[in-house]
Protein backbone atom coordinates (compact mmCIF):
# COMPACT_ATOMS: atom_id res chain seq x y z
CA UNK A 1 0.00 0.00 0.00
CA UNK A 2 2.38 2.72 -1.11
CA UNK A 3 -0.26 5.40 -1.71
CA UNK A 4 -1.08 8.23 0.69
CA UNK A 5 -4.51 9.83 1.01
CA UNK A 6 -5.18 13.42 2.12
CA UNK A 7 -8.22 15.56 2.59
CA UNK A 8 -8.50 19.08 1.17
CA UNK A 9 -10.34 21.51 3.42
CA UNK A 10 -12.36 24.20 1.66
CA UNK A 11 -14.10 26.89 3.68
CA UNK A 12 -16.35 29.55 2.21
CA UNK A 13 -15.09 28.54 -1.23
CA UNK A 14 -11.41 28.93 -0.35
CA UNK A 15 -8.89 26.12 -0.23
CA UNK A 16 -7.21 26.34 3.19
CA UNK A 17 -3.43 26.66 3.33
CA UNK A 18 -3.29 23.64 5.66
CA UNK A 19 -4.62 21.51 2.78
CA UNK A 20 -1.57 22.34 0.68
CA UNK A 21 0.68 21.61 3.65
CA UNK A 22 -1.03 18.22 3.90
CA UNK A 23 -0.59 17.50 0.19
CA UNK A 24 3.11 18.45 0.33
CA UNK A 25 3.63 16.24 3.39
CA UNK A 26 1.77 13.41 1.68
CA UNK A 27 4.02 13.90 -1.38
CA UNK A 28 7.17 13.45 0.71
CA UNK A 29 5.71 10.38 2.41
CA UNK A 30 4.43 8.83 -0.83
CA UNK A 31 7.87 9.33 -2.39
CA UNK A 32 9.35 7.40 0.54
CA UNK A 33 6.92 4.55 -0.19
CA UNK A 34 7.17 4.83 -3.97
CA UNK A 35 3.48 5.61 -4.22
CA UNK A 36 0.95 8.21 -5.28
CA UNK A 37 -0.80 11.07 -3.49
CA UNK A 38 -4.58 11.00 -3.67
CA UNK A 39 -6.81 13.77 -2.40
CA UNK A 40 -10.44 13.80 -1.31
CA UNK A 41 -11.88 17.16 -2.39
CA UNK A 42 -15.46 17.62 -1.32
CA UNK A 43 -17.83 20.51 -0.95
CA UNK A 44 -20.64 22.33 -2.66
CA UNK A 45 -21.01 22.52 -6.46
CA UNK A 46 -17.86 23.96 -8.06
CA UNK A 47 -15.42 22.77 -5.40
CA UNK A 48 -13.65 20.67 -8.04
CA UNK A 49 -12.06 23.86 -9.40
CA UNK A 50 -9.37 23.50 -6.71
CA UNK A 51 -8.04 20.27 -8.22
CA UNK A 52 -5.40 22.12 -10.27
CA UNK A 53 -3.87 23.78 -7.20
CA UNK A 54 -3.68 20.40 -5.47
CA UNK A 55 -1.86 18.99 -8.53
CA UNK A 56 0.65 21.84 -8.41
CA UNK A 57 1.56 20.74 -4.89
CA UNK A 58 2.02 17.10 -5.75
CA UNK A 59 -1.37 15.39 -5.94
CA UNK A 60 -1.48 12.55 -8.50
CA UNK A 61 -5.24 12.03 -8.27
CA UNK A 62 -8.09 14.16 -6.91
CA UNK A 63 -11.45 12.58 -6.09
CA UNK A 64 -14.08 15.27 -6.33
CA UNK A 65 -17.41 14.97 -4.52
CA UNK A 66 -19.79 17.88 -5.03
CA UNK A 67 -23.08 18.02 -3.15
CA UNK A 68 -25.14 20.85 -1.67
CA UNK A 69 -25.12 19.09 1.71
CA UNK A 70 -21.31 19.06 1.69
CA UNK A 71 -21.02 22.84 1.20
CA UNK A 72 -20.91 23.20 4.99
CA UNK A 73 -18.74 21.00 7.15
CA UNK A 74 -20.64 17.73 7.43
CA UNK A 75 -18.71 15.52 9.86
CA UNK A 76 -20.75 12.36 9.41
CA UNK A 77 -20.97 12.40 5.60
CA UNK A 78 -17.41 13.59 5.18
CA UNK A 79 -15.84 11.02 7.52
CA UNK A 80 -17.81 8.28 5.70
CA UNK A 81 -16.51 9.62 2.39
CA UNK A 82 -12.86 9.80 3.47
CA UNK A 83 -12.96 6.44 5.26
CA UNK A 84 -14.64 4.85 2.23
CA UNK A 85 -11.87 6.09 -0.02
CA UNK A 86 -9.22 5.06 2.51
CA UNK A 87 -10.45 1.47 2.39
CA UNK A 88 -9.05 1.25 -1.17
CA UNK A 89 -5.61 0.57 0.27
CA UNK A 90 -3.48 3.41 1.60
CA UNK A 91 -0.51 3.45 3.93
CA UNK A 92 -1.65 6.66 5.59
CA UNK A 93 -4.41 9.25 5.66
CA UNK A 94 -3.16 12.78 6.36
CA UNK A 95 -5.51 15.51 7.57
CA UNK A 96 -4.63 19.07 8.58
CA UNK A 97 -5.26 19.58 12.31
CA UNK A 98 -7.50 22.62 11.86
CA UNK A 99 -10.63 22.85 14.02
CA UNK A 100 -12.43 20.72 11.43
CA UNK A 101 -9.49 18.40 10.80
CA UNK A 102 -9.17 17.66 14.52
CA UNK A 103 -12.78 16.52 14.35
CA UNK A 104 -12.46 14.62 11.08
CA UNK A 105 -9.24 12.66 11.72
CA UNK A 106 -10.41 10.65 14.78
CA UNK A 107 -13.74 9.93 13.07
CA UNK A 108 -11.92 8.46 10.07
CA UNK A 109 -9.57 6.51 12.35
CA UNK A 110 -12.53 5.03 14.25
CA UNK A 111 -14.35 4.08 11.05
CA UNK A 112 -11.22 2.35 9.75
CA UNK A 113 -10.34 0.77 13.10
CA UNK A 114 -7.00 2.52 12.63
CA UNK A 115 -4.51 4.01 15.03
CA UNK A 116 -4.05 7.78 15.02
CA UNK A 117 -1.29 10.30 15.57
CA UNK A 118 -2.73 13.74 16.39
CA UNK A 119 -1.37 17.23 15.85
CA UNK A 120 2.13 16.20 14.77
CA UNK A 121 4.90 18.64 13.86
CA UNK A 122 7.12 16.20 11.97
CA UNK A 123 6.42 12.92 10.22
CA UNK A 124 8.60 10.30 8.58
CA UNK A 125 8.48 6.69 7.54
CA UNK A 126 10.67 4.14 9.27
CA UNK A 127 10.20 0.64 7.87
CA UNK A 128 6.60 -0.35 8.51
CA UNK A 129 6.11 2.39 11.08
CA UNK A 130 5.42 6.10 11.04
CA UNK A 131 7.45 8.20 13.43
CA UNK A 132 6.21 11.65 14.41
CA UNK A 133 6.89 14.51 16.77
CA UNK A 134 3.98 15.66 18.90
CA UNK A 135 4.19 18.52 21.42
CA UNK A 136 2.84 17.42 24.82
CA UNK A 137 2.54 18.98 28.29
CA UNK A 138 1.46 22.30 26.71
CA UNK A 139 4.46 22.33 24.40
CA UNK A 140 6.97 21.99 27.23
CA UNK A 141 7.92 18.49 26.14
CA UNK A 142 8.27 16.97 22.67
CA UNK A 143 7.22 13.35 22.30
CA UNK A 144 8.55 11.16 19.52
CA UNK A 145 5.76 8.70 18.78
CA UNK A 146 5.83 5.51 16.73
CA UNK A 147 2.72 4.17 15.05
CA UNK A 148 2.76 0.59 13.84
CA UNK A 149 -0.53 0.16 12.10
CA UNK A 150 -0.51 -3.33 10.64
CA UNK A 151 -3.11 -3.60 7.89
CA UNK A 152 -5.23 -0.48 8.44
CA UNK A 153 -4.12 2.89 7.09
CA UNK A 154 -2.56 5.05 9.77
CA UNK A 155 -4.42 8.33 10.36
CA UNK A 156 -2.30 11.40 11.08
CA UNK A 157 -3.35 15.00 11.73
CA UNK A 158 -0.76 17.69 10.97
CA UNK A 159 -0.30 20.84 13.03
CA UNK A 160 -1.02 23.89 10.85
CA UNK A 161 2.13 25.79 9.99
CA UNK A 162 4.50 22.99 11.01
CA UNK A 163 4.86 21.66 7.47
CA UNK A 164 5.57 23.76 4.41
CA UNK A 165 3.44 23.81 1.30
CA UNK A 166 5.83 23.37 -1.63
CA UNK A 167 5.33 23.14 -5.35
CA UNK A 168 5.71 19.69 -6.94
CA UNK A 169 3.74 20.32 -10.14
CA UNK A 170 1.97 17.60 -12.02
CA UNK A 171 -1.38 17.30 -13.73
CA UNK A 172 -3.61 15.49 -11.29
CA UNK A 173 -6.13 12.97 -12.58
CA UNK A 174 -9.53 14.26 -11.59
CA UNK A 175 -12.30 11.76 -10.88
CA UNK A 176 -15.85 12.47 -9.81
CA UNK A 177 -16.74 10.36 -6.76
CA UNK A 178 -20.24 9.88 -5.37
CA UNK A 179 -20.91 10.75 -1.74
CA UNK A 180 -21.09 7.88 0.74
CA UNK A 181 -24.85 7.58 1.24
CA UNK A 182 -27.09 10.64 1.38
CA UNK A 183 -25.06 13.55 2.81
CA UNK A 184 -28.23 15.35 3.89
CA UNK A 185 -29.44 12.37 5.97
CA UNK A 186 -27.10 12.99 8.89
CA UNK A 187 -27.72 13.49 12.61
CA UNK A 188 -25.16 16.21 13.28
CA UNK A 189 -26.26 19.24 11.25
CA UNK A 190 -23.80 22.12 10.93
CA UNK A 191 -24.46 25.74 10.08
CA UNK A 192 -21.45 27.97 9.83
CA UNK A 193 -21.87 31.34 11.47
CA UNK A 194 -20.55 34.30 9.62
CA UNK A 195 -16.99 35.34 10.12
CA UNK A 196 -16.45 38.96 11.01
CA UNK A 197 -14.29 39.45 7.96
CA UNK A 198 -13.67 36.66 5.49
CA UNK A 199 -10.34 38.22 4.50
CA UNK A 200 -9.19 38.14 8.10
CA UNK A 201 -6.11 36.00 8.52
CA UNK A 202 -6.30 33.15 10.94
CA UNK A 203 -3.81 32.67 13.78
CA UNK A 204 -2.74 29.34 12.29
CA UNK A 205 -1.99 30.81 8.90
CA UNK A 206 -0.70 34.31 9.54
CA UNK A 207 3.07 34.85 9.29
CA UNK A 208 2.77 37.67 11.85
CA UNK A 209 0.67 37.74 15.02
CA UNK A 210 0.09 40.84 17.12
CA UNK A 211 -1.29 39.89 20.51
CA UNK A 212 -2.66 42.02 23.31
CA UNK A 213 -2.96 41.58 27.07
CA UNK A 214 -4.30 43.35 30.13
CA UNK A 215 -1.72 46.08 29.70
CA UNK A 216 -4.08 47.57 27.12
CA UNK A 217 -6.36 48.45 30.04
CA UNK A 218 -9.70 48.40 28.15
CA UNK A 219 -11.41 46.57 25.30
CA UNK A 220 -11.51 49.61 23.02
CA UNK A 221 -7.72 49.98 23.26
CA UNK A 222 -7.36 46.77 21.27
CA UNK A 223 -7.61 49.11 18.30
CA UNK A 224 -3.87 49.75 18.84
CA UNK A 225 -3.22 46.05 18.29
CA UNK A 226 -5.54 45.90 15.29
CA UNK A 227 -3.90 48.94 13.73
CA UNK A 228 -0.45 47.42 14.11
CA UNK A 229 -1.70 44.14 12.60
CA UNK A 230 -3.21 46.08 9.70
CA UNK A 231 0.08 47.91 9.16
CA UNK A 232 1.92 44.60 8.74
CA UNK A 233 -0.71 43.56 6.19
CA UNK A 234 -0.16 39.86 6.87
CA UNK A 235 -0.90 39.73 10.58
CA UNK A 236 -3.60 38.14 12.73
CA UNK A 237 -4.71 39.40 16.14
CA UNK A 238 -4.37 37.26 19.26
CA UNK A 239 -5.04 37.77 22.94
CA UNK A 240 -4.25 36.44 26.39
CA UNK A 241 -6.69 34.43 28.45
CA UNK A 242 -7.24 37.33 30.85
CA UNK A 243 -8.47 39.37 27.90
CA UNK A 244 -10.77 36.69 26.45
CA UNK A 245 -12.13 35.89 29.92
CA UNK A 246 -13.07 39.55 30.27
CA UNK A 247 -14.83 39.42 26.91
CA UNK A 248 -12.58 42.01 25.26
CA UNK A 249 -11.89 39.48 22.50
CA UNK A 250 -13.60 36.24 21.42
CA UNK A 251 -12.45 33.02 23.02
CA UNK A 252 -11.15 31.80 19.65
CA UNK A 253 -8.44 34.52 19.75
CA UNK A 254 -6.91 33.17 22.95
CA UNK A 255 -3.29 32.04 22.67
CA UNK A 256 -2.01 29.83 25.45
CA UNK A 257 -2.15 26.59 27.32
CA UNK A 258 -5.89 26.09 26.91
CA UNK A 259 -6.21 28.15 23.74
CA UNK A 260 -4.42 28.23 20.42
CA UNK A 261 -0.78 27.23 20.09
CA UNK A 262 0.88 29.27 17.39
CA UNK A 263 4.25 29.45 15.66
CA UNK A 264 4.36 32.51 13.37
CA UNK A 265 7.50 34.07 11.94
CA UNK A 266 6.97 37.12 14.12
CA UNK A 267 5.00 37.42 17.35
CA UNK A 268 4.47 40.86 18.83
CA UNK A 269 3.27 40.80 22.46
CA UNK A 270 1.66 44.08 23.46
CA UNK A 271 0.99 44.74 27.14
CA UNK A 272 1.41 41.04 27.95
CA UNK A 273 3.21 40.16 31.18
CA UNK A 274 4.03 36.64 30.01
CA UNK A 275 2.19 34.26 32.31
CA UNK A 276 3.44 30.71 31.92
CA UNK A 277 0.07 29.73 30.41
CA UNK A 278 0.46 32.33 27.66
CA UNK A 279 4.08 31.44 26.92
CA UNK A 280 2.95 27.83 26.35
CA UNK A 281 0.93 29.02 23.36
CA UNK A 282 3.53 31.17 21.62
CA UNK A 283 7.01 30.01 22.60
CA UNK A 284 7.45 28.20 19.26
CA UNK A 285 7.27 31.52 17.36
CA UNK A 286 10.41 32.21 15.32
CA UNK A 287 10.91 35.77 16.54
CA UNK A 288 9.23 37.32 19.56
CA UNK A 289 8.94 41.04 20.27
CA UNK A 290 7.60 42.29 23.60
CA UNK A 291 6.40 45.76 24.49
CA UNK A 292 5.60 46.20 28.17
CA UNK A 293 6.00 48.91 30.77
CA UNK A 294 7.40 46.55 33.41
CA UNK A 295 11.04 45.69 32.72
CA UNK A 296 10.75 42.73 35.11
CA UNK A 297 7.82 41.14 33.23
CA UNK A 298 8.55 37.47 32.39
CA UNK A 299 7.65 38.08 28.73
CA UNK A 300 11.09 39.71 28.33
CA UNK A 301 12.73 36.37 29.19
CA UNK A 302 11.35 34.76 26.02
CA UNK A 303 11.34 37.82 23.79
CA UNK A 304 14.14 38.16 21.25
CA UNK A 305 13.64 41.92 21.33
CA UNK A 306 12.01 43.89 24.10
CA UNK A 307 11.01 47.51 24.44
CA UNK A 308 10.24 48.76 27.93
CA UNK A 309 7.66 51.47 27.71
CA UNK A 310 4.08 52.62 27.60
CA UNK A 311 2.19 50.63 24.97
CA UNK A 312 0.06 53.71 24.19
CA UNK A 313 3.21 55.47 23.09
CA UNK A 314 5.37 52.67 21.65
CA UNK A 315 2.73 50.79 19.64
CA UNK A 316 1.51 53.78 17.56
CA UNK A 317 5.16 54.62 16.81
CA UNK A 318 5.80 51.06 15.69
CA UNK A 319 2.61 51.08 13.60
CA UNK A 320 3.75 54.27 11.86
CA UNK A 321 7.23 52.83 11.24
CA UNK A 322 5.85 49.59 9.74
CA UNK A 323 3.42 51.57 7.56
CA UNK A 324 6.24 53.71 6.29
CA UNK A 325 8.42 50.68 5.62
CA UNK A 326 5.69 48.97 3.62
CA UNK A 327 4.87 52.14 1.69
CA UNK A 328 8.51 52.30 0.56
CA UNK A 329 8.79 48.67 -0.51
CA UNK B 1 -31.07 12.79 32.21
CA UNK B 2 -28.16 10.43 32.71
CA UNK B 3 -24.78 11.92 31.88
CA UNK B 4 -21.35 10.29 31.84
CA UNK B 5 -18.23 12.44 32.01
CA UNK B 6 -14.85 10.89 31.22
CA UNK B 7 -12.00 12.57 33.05
CA UNK B 8 -8.22 12.17 33.22
CA UNK B 9 -5.70 12.74 35.99
CA UNK B 10 -2.84 14.87 34.67
CA UNK B 11 0.10 16.77 36.15
CA UNK B 12 -0.33 20.48 36.79
CA UNK B 13 1.40 22.29 33.97
CA UNK B 14 2.89 25.30 35.74
CA UNK B 15 6.26 23.63 36.27
CA UNK B 16 9.47 23.01 34.43
CA UNK B 17 9.26 19.35 33.42
CA UNK B 18 12.23 16.99 33.59
CA UNK B 19 12.63 13.86 31.52
CA UNK B 20 12.69 10.52 33.38
CA UNK B 21 15.76 8.27 33.25
CA UNK B 22 13.98 6.04 30.71
CA UNK B 23 13.97 8.94 28.26
CA UNK B 24 10.39 8.03 27.39
CA UNK B 25 8.34 9.90 29.98
CA UNK B 26 8.46 12.96 32.20
CA UNK B 27 9.94 12.57 35.66
CA UNK B 28 6.93 12.44 37.99
CA UNK B 29 8.93 13.31 41.10
CA UNK B 30 7.43 16.36 42.77
CA UNK B 31 4.61 16.84 40.27
CA UNK B 32 1.18 17.86 41.52
CA UNK B 33 -1.84 16.30 39.89
CA UNK B 34 -5.36 17.36 39.10
CA UNK B 35 -8.25 16.77 36.73
CA UNK B 36 -7.35 17.84 33.18
CA UNK B 37 -8.57 21.42 32.55
CA UNK B 38 -11.11 20.67 29.83
CA UNK B 39 -12.47 17.69 31.78
CA UNK B 40 -13.20 20.09 34.64
CA UNK B 41 -15.29 22.23 32.30
CA UNK B 42 -17.15 19.10 31.18
CA UNK B 43 -17.92 18.04 34.77
CA UNK B 44 -19.17 21.53 35.59
CA UNK B 45 -21.33 21.71 32.45
CA UNK B 46 -22.83 18.28 33.28
CA UNK B 47 -23.60 19.28 36.88
CA UNK B 48 -25.24 22.52 35.76
CA UNK B 49 -27.40 20.65 33.25
CA UNK B 50 -28.68 18.19 35.84
CA UNK B 51 -29.21 20.98 38.38
CA UNK B 52 -31.21 22.97 35.85
CA UNK B 53 -33.40 19.98 35.03
CA UNK B 54 -33.76 19.15 38.72
CA UNK B 55 -33.33 15.48 37.96
CA UNK B 56 -30.74 13.08 36.65
CA UNK B 57 -27.32 11.77 37.51
CA UNK B 58 -23.72 12.48 36.58
CA UNK B 59 -21.41 9.46 36.45
CA UNK B 60 -17.70 10.22 36.26
CA UNK B 61 -15.32 7.72 34.69
CA UNK B 62 -11.53 7.72 34.70
CA UNK B 63 -9.02 5.33 33.19
CA UNK B 64 -5.67 5.13 34.90
CA UNK B 65 -3.70 3.87 37.88
CA UNK B 66 -5.09 3.82 41.44
CA UNK B 67 -4.28 7.51 41.79
CA UNK B 68 -6.96 8.25 39.17
CA UNK B 69 -9.40 7.84 42.05
CA UNK B 70 -8.20 11.24 43.35
CA UNK B 71 -9.78 13.08 40.44
CA UNK B 72 -12.89 10.91 40.57
CA UNK B 73 -13.24 11.81 44.24
CA UNK B 74 -12.82 15.47 43.36
CA UNK B 75 -15.62 15.23 40.77
CA UNK B 76 -17.81 13.52 43.37
CA UNK B 77 -17.10 16.34 45.80
CA UNK B 78 -18.13 18.83 43.09
CA UNK B 79 -21.47 17.03 42.95
CA UNK B 80 -21.20 14.00 40.64
CA UNK B 81 -23.41 11.08 41.66
CA UNK B 82 -21.04 8.12 41.40
CA UNK B 83 -17.72 7.12 39.90
CA UNK B 84 -16.20 4.32 37.86
CA UNK B 85 -12.46 3.69 37.93
CA UNK B 86 -11.14 1.71 34.95
CA UNK B 87 -7.88 0.51 36.38
CA UNK B 88 -4.81 0.46 34.19
CA UNK B 89 -1.38 0.95 35.74
CA UNK B 90 -0.09 2.34 32.45
CA UNK B 91 -2.04 4.79 30.32
CA UNK B 92 -0.85 4.13 26.77
CA UNK B 93 -0.20 7.02 24.34
CA UNK B 94 -2.80 5.54 22.03
CA UNK B 95 -6.18 7.31 21.74
CA UNK B 96 -7.82 4.35 19.99
CA UNK B 97 -6.69 1.81 22.61
CA UNK B 98 -8.09 4.01 25.40
CA UNK B 99 -11.31 4.69 23.49
CA UNK B 100 -11.86 0.93 23.18
CA UNK B 101 -11.85 0.57 26.98
CA UNK B 102 -14.10 3.60 27.55
CA UNK B 103 -16.57 2.57 24.84
CA UNK B 104 -16.87 -0.89 26.40
CA UNK B 105 -17.72 0.71 29.75
CA UNK B 106 -20.16 3.25 28.29
CA UNK B 107 -21.93 1.01 25.77
CA UNK B 108 -24.69 -0.39 27.94
CA UNK B 109 -24.80 2.42 30.48
CA UNK B 110 -28.02 3.94 29.14
CA UNK B 111 -26.50 7.44 29.02
CA UNK B 112 -28.34 10.30 27.33
CA UNK B 113 -25.15 12.30 27.03
CA UNK B 114 -21.49 11.29 27.21
CA UNK B 115 -19.07 14.12 27.80
CA UNK B 116 -15.31 14.55 27.51
CA UNK B 117 -12.91 17.45 27.71
CA UNK B 118 -11.84 18.31 24.17
CA UNK B 119 -8.38 16.95 24.97
CA UNK B 120 -6.22 15.86 27.87
CA UNK B 121 -3.86 18.71 28.66
CA UNK B 122 -0.85 16.38 29.01
CA UNK B 123 -1.03 14.11 25.95
CA UNK B 124 -2.85 16.79 23.91
CA UNK B 125 -4.25 14.49 21.23
CA UNK B 126 -7.95 15.33 21.45
CA UNK B 127 -9.03 12.15 19.70
CA UNK B 128 -10.37 9.81 22.38
CA UNK B 129 -13.84 11.33 22.82
CA UNK B 130 -14.55 11.40 19.09
CA UNK B 131 -13.37 7.81 18.63
CA UNK B 132 -15.66 6.73 21.49
CA UNK B 133 -18.59 8.52 19.81
CA UNK B 134 -17.90 6.86 16.47
CA UNK B 135 -17.33 3.47 18.09
CA UNK B 136 -20.69 3.69 19.85
CA UNK B 137 -22.35 4.93 16.64
CA UNK B 138 -23.62 8.06 18.39
CA UNK B 139 -23.90 11.62 17.06
CA UNK B 140 -20.68 13.32 18.12
CA UNK B 141 -19.75 16.99 18.45
CA UNK B 142 -16.13 17.92 19.16
CA UNK B 143 -15.00 21.06 20.97
CA UNK B 144 -18.22 22.72 22.17
CA UNK B 145 -17.96 26.24 23.57
CA UNK B 146 -21.72 26.38 24.10
CA UNK B 147 -24.09 23.52 24.74
CA UNK B 148 -27.82 23.37 25.28
CA UNK B 149 -29.99 20.32 25.71
CA UNK B 150 -33.78 20.60 25.42
CA UNK B 151 -36.35 17.87 24.85
CA UNK B 152 -33.89 15.24 23.72
CA UNK B 153 -32.16 17.56 21.27
CA UNK B 154 -28.83 19.29 21.57
CA UNK B 155 -27.40 22.42 20.08
CA UNK B 156 -23.80 23.46 20.34
CA UNK B 157 -21.29 25.97 19.09
CA UNK B 158 -17.80 25.05 17.88
CA UNK B 159 -15.06 27.59 17.32
CA UNK B 160 -13.29 27.53 13.98
CA UNK B 161 -10.27 29.49 12.87
CA UNK B 162 -11.73 32.97 12.48
CA UNK B 163 -15.34 31.87 12.84
CA UNK B 164 -17.68 29.41 14.45
CA UNK B 165 -20.27 26.84 13.54
CA UNK B 166 -23.63 26.11 15.13
CA UNK B 167 -24.49 22.43 15.36
CA UNK B 168 -27.71 20.56 16.14
CA UNK B 169 -27.94 16.88 17.02
CA UNK B 170 -30.30 14.35 18.65
CA UNK B 171 -29.63 12.48 21.91
CA UNK B 172 -28.10 10.20 22.95
CA UNK B 173 -24.87 11.83 21.87
CA UNK B 174 -21.19 12.30 22.65
CA UNK B 175 -19.82 15.83 23.10
CA UNK B 176 -16.36 17.12 23.92
CA UNK B 177 -16.05 20.39 25.77
CA UNK B 178 -13.83 23.37 25.02
CA UNK B 179 -13.02 26.26 27.30
CA UNK B 180 -15.65 28.97 27.62
CA UNK B 181 -18.57 26.78 28.71
CA UNK B 182 -18.32 26.86 32.48
CA UNK B 183 -15.66 27.46 35.09
CA UNK B 184 -15.48 24.43 37.38
CA UNK B 185 -16.70 25.09 40.91
CA UNK B 186 -14.52 24.50 43.93
CA UNK B 187 -15.73 21.57 46.01
CA UNK B 188 -17.44 22.77 49.17
CA UNK B 189 -16.58 21.24 52.55
CA UNK B 190 -20.04 19.68 52.55
CA UNK B 191 -19.37 18.29 49.08
CA UNK B 192 -16.05 16.85 50.17
CA UNK B 193 -17.69 15.12 53.14
CA UNK B 194 -20.55 13.80 50.99
CA UNK B 195 -18.11 12.49 48.36
CA UNK B 196 -16.57 10.09 50.87
CA UNK B 197 -19.82 8.13 50.98
CA UNK B 198 -20.54 8.14 47.25
CA UNK B 199 -20.05 4.86 45.35
CA UNK B 200 -16.86 4.24 43.37
CA UNK B 201 -16.62 1.04 41.33
CA UNK B 202 -13.25 -0.23 40.17
CA UNK B 203 -12.76 -2.66 37.33
CA UNK B 204 -9.86 -3.48 35.03
CA UNK B 205 -9.68 -1.37 31.84
CA UNK B 206 -10.20 -3.43 28.70
CA UNK B 207 -7.70 -1.53 26.55
CA UNK B 208 -7.59 -2.10 22.81
CA UNK B 209 -4.40 -3.16 21.04
CA UNK B 210 -1.69 -0.57 21.60
CA UNK B 211 -0.26 0.55 18.25
CA UNK B 212 1.19 3.93 19.21
CA UNK B 213 4.22 3.92 21.50
CA UNK B 214 6.62 6.54 22.82
CA UNK B 215 10.12 6.37 21.35
CA UNK B 216 11.40 9.32 23.33
CA UNK B 217 10.47 12.44 25.20
CA UNK B 218 12.69 15.49 25.18
CA UNK B 219 12.63 19.11 26.22
CA UNK B 220 12.37 21.54 23.30
CA UNK B 221 15.45 23.65 22.60
CA UNK B 222 15.66 26.62 24.97
CA UNK B 223 15.06 29.98 23.39
CA UNK B 224 18.21 32.06 23.29
CA UNK B 225 18.12 34.73 25.97
CA UNK B 226 16.41 37.82 24.66
CA UNK B 227 17.43 41.39 25.16
CA UNK B 228 15.77 44.65 25.94
CA UNK B 229 16.79 47.00 23.16
CA UNK B 230 15.56 50.25 24.61
CA UNK B 231 12.88 52.28 26.30
CA UNK B 232 9.83 54.02 24.90
CA UNK B 233 9.04 55.06 21.33
CA UNK B 234 12.68 56.07 20.81
CA UNK B 235 13.57 52.35 20.58
CA UNK B 236 11.23 51.72 17.65
CA UNK B 237 13.72 52.51 14.82
CA UNK B 238 16.26 50.12 16.35
CA UNK B 239 13.57 47.43 16.65
CA UNK B 240 12.60 47.81 13.00
CA UNK B 241 16.26 47.66 11.97
CA UNK B 242 16.83 44.45 13.95
CA UNK B 243 13.67 42.85 12.58
CA UNK B 244 14.90 43.62 9.05
CA UNK B 245 18.60 42.88 9.26
CA UNK B 246 19.04 40.41 12.12
CA UNK B 247 15.79 38.47 12.48
CA UNK B 248 14.94 38.99 8.78
CA UNK B 249 11.22 38.82 9.40
CA UNK B 250 10.26 42.06 7.68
Amino acid sequence: MPNVLTYAEVRAGDLRKISLEAVSTARALADAYGGEVHVVLSGGPGVGSHAGTLGEHGADAVFVTEHEALAQYNPEALSALVAGRARNGYSAVLVGASARGRDLAPRVAAKLGAAILSDVTSLRREGDALVATHPVYTGKVLATLRLTSGDAAAVVSLRPGAFSATQAPRTARVEAAPPAGDPSAVRVQVKETTTADSRKLDLAEAPVIVSGGRGLKAAQNFKLVEDLAAAFGNAAVGATRAVTDDGWRPHSDQIGQTGRQVSPELYVAVGISGAIQHIAGMRASRCIVAINKDAEAPIFKVADYGIVGDVFEVVPALTAAIRELRARS
Amino acid sequence: MKIAVCIKRVPEMDVKFRIAASGKAVDEMGLKWDMSDFDGYAVEAALQMVEKLGTGEVVVISLGPDAAQEVLRKALSMGATRAVHLKSDQVPFDSAAIATALAAELKDGGYDLIMFGKMAIDSASGATGVIVGETLGLPTVHGCTKLEITNGKGSARRELEGGAEEVTFPLPAVVTIDEGIARPRYPSLKGIMAAKKKPMDTRPAQLGTVRVTVDAMALPPERAAGRIIGEGAAAVPELVRLLQTEAKVL
